[in-house]
């Protein structure tokens, strides 16, 4: 879903040359806000919806997005963790990686519409994974998708249900994603590939 | 991770937990509705089993075909090694054959290093003659981690044959790693010489440990590897050194009981005590798939040199 906050005026910070903010942590809550509140729009009240996370900052995201949907309108979304190391297509190409944890809702995700989040959209490839995982798990009634940020260069034929911010970037650049349960801090960073 | 697991000694801490934790997820697999992940497709294991085993044999085919590997069983039995093949030619066979991984169970105590050495793929040790049964020690490890919570600073006793023991070994190296404390205990014919050298120490007398034990480990008595007379009978043994019901009351309330199977009930474990709820037996079993799993996709999941 694109938006047309895509060309946010961005001020680089003089102090960090190396990179620059595209989102701040007061930016970031409203886009999460808005995210939440568009999830509400589209399910009608978030209705059978379940919010998985995809390891490791999709699950504290997904976290989020349950609790200002709380905030608003007072609904309990179940909120889980689907790790996708497993279904990787790339594991042959690196040392192994180590397996997160998948942790589902209790009453599974049978019937419901589940909505994967994730912090960037980039290849597609991580969303592939993740569709043949919860097809392993159980038959979801829909499958829809949320990111904080889709910087573009798909790969495969995949588009986010629910975007947080569209950012322009080249191969070059890394898009980083900080959040105060992992990083101690919320903040999107662009930064030029180490 | 490591290209071969040769040996319990192999791993660090950090490398075992690792083990521990990837196991813990692979066991959500079971529970599922499609208990496979495709995590392994297109790679071999080959079970390459010069011993009986049901167990350990049909464990890692469970593992390795739930990570849809493809497995080839080879039992000596009924293969051309009864026709006189060497474990070299052998080896060379397989590794023509394009094995990823070779499972390996063998008589003679260090065949799995030698084989390491003669293919390309991973060799699992599944057990070579009295000396180690990494993977044995992994799911025991497990087995406490899940129910006590903890390895660090647990008293764990193993009990029995230690002499003939490959799990035993396995064990002591283990969870000396993981900070538990180990007491083997058997009479001085079943314990072997330099045992004092192992990190554990070591009783004569099972009543004397049972009080201060968080979880104690019954070996089976391997009568097939016994040359001589270790024990006067099966009935002053199993006097001495089984684990009845009289002694299971003398363990702490939280006290597990574990045996590596096969049993021999009425020997060196009661059937009232291998079939009560303090029993770990049968998890043990579903624990090794578990554990099992996670060695193939730490061995054989990453890219492979």
């Amino acid at each position: 879903m694109a938006h047309p906050h895509a060309v946010d005026p961005v001020l680089p910070k003089p102090e960090a040359a190396a990179g620059k903010t595209i989102l701040s942590s007061a930016e970031l809550a409203r886009v999460v806000d808005r995210i939440a509140h568009q999830i509400l729009e589209k399910t009608e009240g978030a209705r059978d919806c379940a919010l998985l996370g995809i390891p490791t900052r999709g699950v504290p995201l997904a976290r989020r997005l349950a609790a200002r949907i709380r905030a608003f309108e007072g609904i309990e979304v179940p909120v889980g963790a689907l790790d996708i190391t497993l279904y990787r297509d790339d594991l042959r190409l690196r040392a192994t990686r180590a397996v997160g944890r998948t942790d589902l809702p209790p009453d599974g995700i049978d019937a419901r519409c589940v909505i994967l989040v994730d912090d960037v959209l980039f290849s597609g490839r991580t969303v592939r994974a993740a569709l043949d995982a919860l097809k392993d798990l159980g038959r979801a009634r829909a499958v829809q998708l949320a990111v904080l940020v889709d910087r573009g260069h798909r790969e495969l034929p995949i588009r986010a249900d629910y975007v947080g911010k569209n950012i322009p970037t080249a191969l070059t650049e890394n898009v980083r994603v900080l959040l105060s349960e992992v990083d101690g801090t919320d903040e999107v960073r662009l930064e030029p590939a180490a | 991770m490591m290209t071969h697991l040769l040996s319990a000694a192999d791993l660090d801490a950090d490398t075992a937990t690792l083990v521990l934790d990837t196991a813990e997820e692979m066991a959500s697999v079971a529970g599922r509705e499609v208990k496979k992940l495709p995590t392994l497709r297109g790679r071999t294991v080959v079970n390459l089993f010069y011993e009986d085993s049901t167990r350990t044999r049909i464990s890692f085919e469970a593992a390795a075909k739930r990570l849809s590997a493809d497995v080839i069983n080879f039992s000596a039995k009924g293969s051309s090694v009864s026709k006189g093949e060497s474990l070299k030619d052998t080896a060379l066979t397989l590794q023509a054959m394009g094995a990823d991984a070779v499972v390996i169970r063998h008589a003679a105590s260090g065949a799995p290093h030698r084989l390491a050495a003669w293919v390309d793929g991973s060799v699992v040790n599944a057990g070579d003659g009295t000396h180690e049964h990494p993977t044995q020690a992994l799911l025991d490890a497990y087995t406490m981690r899940s129910r006590l919570g903890r390895l660090d600073g647990l008293s764990v006793a193993i009990v029995g044959d230690v002499l003939h023991s490959r799990v035993a070994r396995s064990n002591v190296l283990l969870l000396h790693t993981l900070g538990a404390r180990v007491t083997l205990v058997g009479p001085p014919t079943l314990l072997p010489v330099g045992v004092d050298s192992w990190k554990a120490l070591t009783s004569y007398d099972l009543d004397a440990v049972l009080p201060g034990a968080d979880v104690v480990m019954m070996l089976r008595v391997q009568r097939e590897r016994m040359d001589d007379a270790y024990f006067p009978s099966v009935r002053e043994y199993a006097r001495r050194y089984g684990l009845d019901a009289a002694r299971m009351r003398m363990l702490p309330e939280h006290a597990i009981v574990m045996h590596p199977g096969p049993m021999n009930r009425g020997m060196e474990i009661s059937p009232d005590v291998a079939d009560s709820p303090r029993s770990t037996i049968v998890e043990q079993v579903a624990n090794g798939v578990s554990v099992r799993m996670a060695v193939l996709y730490l061995l054989l999941g990453g890219l492979h040199k």
